[in-house]
């Protein structure tokens, strides 16, 4: 497919560029001539009363956000078809669009909608995705609509898209010295927030189970940190951890039977195994250094983590079966808070340079090092189900908000926040 | 508020909001097993049940209220350097004073809240400021406090006391606080 040879193509430049990263960045900021062009016309609908939301619109809004795409302005498009039958292949060309995304909402019984899509390829005149359908009721209008942004990325990428996803965050909001923090979830677009839990003590660490159902985080209560879990559908709880000491940094295996979480009943910060199951707790480390920060490899056989036992922080990796460690990161003045993407091959860190901490991918295979970010305070990486981007937190205008970097260091953007300081992201992984 | 002024102030929790509302957790001393939170479970009106946690308060009462006459005046927040969590030379004095008074009252009890700036990563502040606060412990212990008066918490960076971006607010909020309870 043309794409995917332009996307090889682009991708063989950046591998041989890699040592020049302010001109890749020049690039990109001028460089719209590499998207994909691809329009996404306002989808037909015959009812009387207004759309709660423009699907089609959010469809332009993810393929935009996702780097690839350049979407046509609706005020260029010379028609607005909505059936392949209406579609003059020639507007489009001279628009130098080469694809065209059509579709239509249909009013159904019982407030739900059939919002129906077509994917037409504008060289060929043929459609890429003959046209399909989803039903879903007007307050999931947005998941159809990202349900549509996902085919078409799949279809013209080839790998998988994540924008049906959702995200974790903590805001802390109002008087900042006595803050309302709230864990919340909302779609990977920021939209459609929901308050998991709120408290005037603090809370940090949220993290997903690998079925999307289930949240683990960081709360205090009475001025200690406690684990809990959370099943988001029922708002269930559990307390599952109040150790004297530090309680912290839960993390799911990817077999959901198990949370890496840190203790320091044992007088300093370790490394331990909650079994979910059968409440068993197994210590995976023994030093007297800070270990913190667990996160599981995608295949469950290794966990790492964050140690100072070198003398200053870096990322160690721990064989579950054997406890061995072996250290993962050596470039920079400190490396915390690593995260695997999912194929195993990039591990992302904050990384610390001249006084600066950055996110920073560090290739598994070459162990290659590449600086991401170059905003303030940059912490908290969470990589997408799909392994293209990295959403953390940083700090802007003096205030905590969420960005976005593609694993290729060449897309950038910030997810405003509507109030507050925003921080702590988790990616959701693909919901079954 | 700066730091002369904070020195004569001691941090006292109020929680017992948070004992009423979640009495079945609150209470609960036995970490091992797993606790139901029953309060959240049966009072969700919304899909994720939100908004049931009563949350602490902290209110500042100057020590004169808390009836400790040999500590008045005496600092009880204590600062660190970047990265570091070795007790400094000016902290000595008054950390006796807090050990004399521990060891002459057996039945005192003290929480030593460790914290760090913002700088680095949350769950790495969070062993920072343990490590910190273990600092305090150790020199308390040293001069005859027992190990069972003392418990260490750390509050990572997560409740900052200065909100500047610049090496005075770092240096206020790298910090353990003394508070008895």
């Amino acid at each position: 497919m043309m794409f995917k040879k332009w996307l090889s193509i682009l991708f063989t430049c950046l591998v041989f560029v890699s040592s020049a990263r302010a001109q890749l960045v020049i690039e990109i900021t001028s460089g719209a001539d590499q998207l994909l062009p691809i329009a996404v016309v306002p989808f037909g609908y015959a009812g009387m009363d207004a759309l709660p939301e423009d699907v089609a619109q959010i469809v332009e809004d993810d393929l935009a956000r996702s780097g690839l795409f350049q979407p046509v302005p609706r005020a260029n498009m010379l028609s607005m078809p909505t059936r392949e039958a209406d579609v003059f292949y020639r507007d489009w060309r001279l628009l130098k669009s080469d694809y065209v995304v059509i579709g239509t909402v249909q009013k159904l019984p019982n407030n739900q909608y059939r919002v129906g899509f077509e994917l037409l390829n504008v060289l060929s005149q043929k459609p890429v995705e003959r046209h399909n359908s989803i039903d879903v009721s007007a307050r999931n209008l947005r998941d159809a609509a990202h349900y549509i942004s996902d085919k078409v990325y799949e279809l013209l990428t080839g790998s998988k898209g994540a924008f049906s996803t959702r995200i974790l965050y903590v805001t802390a909001e109002g008087d900042r010295k006595s803050p309302l923090f709230k864990l919340q979830v909302a779609d990977a677009d920021g939209h459609r927030p929901q308050v998991i839990v709120e408290s005037k003590e603090p809370i940090l660490s949220p993290s997903w189970s690998m079925d999307g159902r289930n949240i683990a985080y960081v709360m205090f209560r009475n001025r200690r940190p406690n684990i809990f879990t959370q099943e988001l559908a029922t708002g269930r709880r559990q307390q599952i951890a109040q150790f004297r000491g530090l309680n912290g940094a839960p993390s799911w295996s990817p077999d959901g039977k198990k949370l890496a979480l840190v203790l320091s009943k044992d007088e300093n910060p370790e490394i331990y195994t909650l079994d979910i199951a059968t409440q068993k707790l197994e210590r995976m480390t023994n030093h007297y250094a800070i270990d913190t920060e667990p996160s599981w490899e995608p295949d469950g056989k290794g966990i790492i983590f964050t140690s100072d036992r070198g003398g200053n922080p870096q990322i160690y990796r721990l064989d579950v079966n054997s406890k061995r460690v072996e250290r993962v990161t050596f470039e920079g003045e400190l490396n915390t808070r690593a995260r695997m993407t999912p194929d195993g091959r990039y591990l992302v860190t904050v990384q610390k340079n001249d006084g600066n901490y950055h996110i920073a991918l560090q290739d598994m295979k070459t162990g290659r090092v590449q600086t991401l970010t170059e905003t303030y305070l940059d912490e908290s990486p969470s990589i997408a189900p799909n392994g293209s981007m990295v959403m953390y937190a940083t700090t802007y205008q003096g205030k905590g908000i969420l960005a976005v970097v593609s694993v290729d260091g060449l897309v950038k953007y910030r997810i405003p926040s509507a109030e507050g300081d925003v921080r702590e992201p988790s990616w959701s992984p693909y919901f079954k | 508020m700066s730091v002369n002024k904070l020195g004569k102030f001691a941090v006292i929790g109020l929680s017992a909001a948070w004992i009423a509302g979640c009495s079945t957790t609150a209470t609960d001393t036995d970490s091992s097993t797993v606790a139901e939170d029953a309060n959240s479970a049966a009072n969700t009106d919304s899909a994720y049940g939100a908004g049931q946690d009563n949350a602490t308060t902290s209110v500042i009462v100057e020590d004169k209220d808390t009836g400790m006459d040999s500590l008045a005046g005496v600092e009880t927040v204590f600062y660190f350097d970047f990265d570091k969590s070795i007790v400094r030379p000016e902290s000595r004095e008054a950390l006796a004073k807090h050990a004399a008074y521990l060891v002459s009252n057996p039945d005192a009890r003290v929480v030593l809240e460790g914290h760090a700036d913002e700088r680095g990563t949350r769950e790495y502040n969070m062993a920072l400021g343990e490590r910190r606060a273990k600092a305090i412990s150790r020199y308390l212990t040293i001069q005859g406090v027992a190990a069972s008066q003392i418990e260490t918490v750390s509050f990572g960076e997560e409740v900052p006391v200065a909100f500047g971006h610049d090496s005075n607010a770092w240096q206020l909020n790298r910090r353990v606080e003394v508070r008895y309870e």
